[in-house]
């Protein structure tokens, strides 16, 4: 029985960065990966949104997890909040990738695409960070 | 204290009034040092609140802190929002209905330490976290002090200029963030000089 792909779910403080990063995901995996994006806060601003990132984790959930790659901090801390306010269930298959958004999310989703774990996923992504 | 509806809402429009009457400063102090968007992210929490205030009044104390930071957390947007609502929401869940001075002791304190978890930081390096320690401090040693509060609080946030940033977007700019008021430690001082003021004034 398999679990599916692992899914991907890019959060930036612009719609424009998370789209253009979606767009660069899909170019190179294609449709092999759940994926969504959000960006911008709740009036539509820079900035982001729990609720956004919450509609975005639903949209790509996958039975194999979640990985999210976020920007900048209140993306990360807003993605933090998002994952606390899932079921419990849910909360140990999504992790947050702390890689760069664009590179990490095309590795990431790469990495996914071949049927990788979650911690696969987020790890090769994460060894594109400074250490 | 806030044992009825009536007390509650005067108390939350306090609150996300003066909130809202220095958003343009809040933008300003974060223009200096961060991307700007405090002030507006904190009045668009503010109303939020304040266009449910009538349900959020009639919530027991614990239920409608809950409320807020919920609300905080979906409407603010930026890192405040988490943290503010954090902030509240461990509030609401620590607090009884019917708190004695030390119950608001304990939750103040759970709920300081539910930020420096959910911004992974701590005081010292230029945050709100830099008016909440103090402020535990001045409960801790006198809960009932509330003139002696403010006077705390608007220190601790005047004390943030000469620190260096170290943690959000303000870290980005070195020593460059030097100088300058952080704008949470002004928002977190803002909230609890006007929470102390709007209880005082009541009488409680």
């Amino acid at each position: 029985m398999t679990k599916g792909n692992v899914g991907i779910v890019i959060v930036s403080h612009s719609a424009d960065v998370a789209r253009g990063t979606a767009d660069m995901v899909r170019q190179m995996v294609g449709d092999e990966v759940p994926l969504a994006w959000c960006g911008g806060d709740p009036d539509g601003g820079l900035g982001t949104s729990v609720e956004s990132i919450l509609g975005a984790i639903d949209q790509a959930w996958s039975e194999a997890g979640v990985a999210i790659l976020v920007d900048l901090g209140g993306a990360e801390t807003n993605s933090e909040m998002a994952i606390e306010m899932q079921p419990e269930e849910r909360q140990s298959l999504i992790a947050i990738c702390n890689a760069p958004i664009v590179e990490g999310a095309v590795i990431a989703a790469t990495e996914a695409s071949g049927g990788a774990p979650l911690a696969v996923v987020c790890g090769t992504a994460e060894e594109l960070s400074p250490a | 204290m806030l044992d009825d509806a009536a007390s509650r809402r005067d108390l939350i429009k306090a609150v996300a009034q003066e909130v809202i009457d220095h958003a343009e400063e809040l933008t300003a102090l974060d223009q200096a040092i961060g991307d700007g968007d405090h002030g507006v992210n904190m009045k668009r929490g503010a109303e939020a609140v304040l266009a449910d205030i009538d349900n959020l009044a009639e919530k027991t104390l614990p239920e409608g802190l809950k409320a807020i930071g919920m609300a905080l957390v979906m409407k603010v947007g930026g890192a405040s929002g988490p943290l503010y609502g954090t902030f509240f929401m461990t509030l609401g869940k620590s607090l009884p209905e019917e708190p004695a001075p030390a119950d608001t002791v304990a939750a103040f304190e759970a709920a300081f330490q539910a930020v420096m978890a959910r911004g992974k930081s701590h005081p010292g390096q230029k945050t709100m976290l830099d008016v909440l320690a103090p402020a535990l401090e001045c409960l801790q040693a006198d809960p009932s002090a509330s003139a002696a509060l403010c006077t705390k609080v608007a220190e601790a946030a005047e004390a943030t200029i000469p620190m260096l940033a170290e943690k959000g977007r303000a870290s980005f700019l070195g020593e460059r963030s030097i100088g300058h008021m952080d704008p949470g430690a002004r928002s977190s001082a803002l909230i609890i000089t006007t929470v102390c003021k709007t209880l005082g004034a009541a009488g409680k």
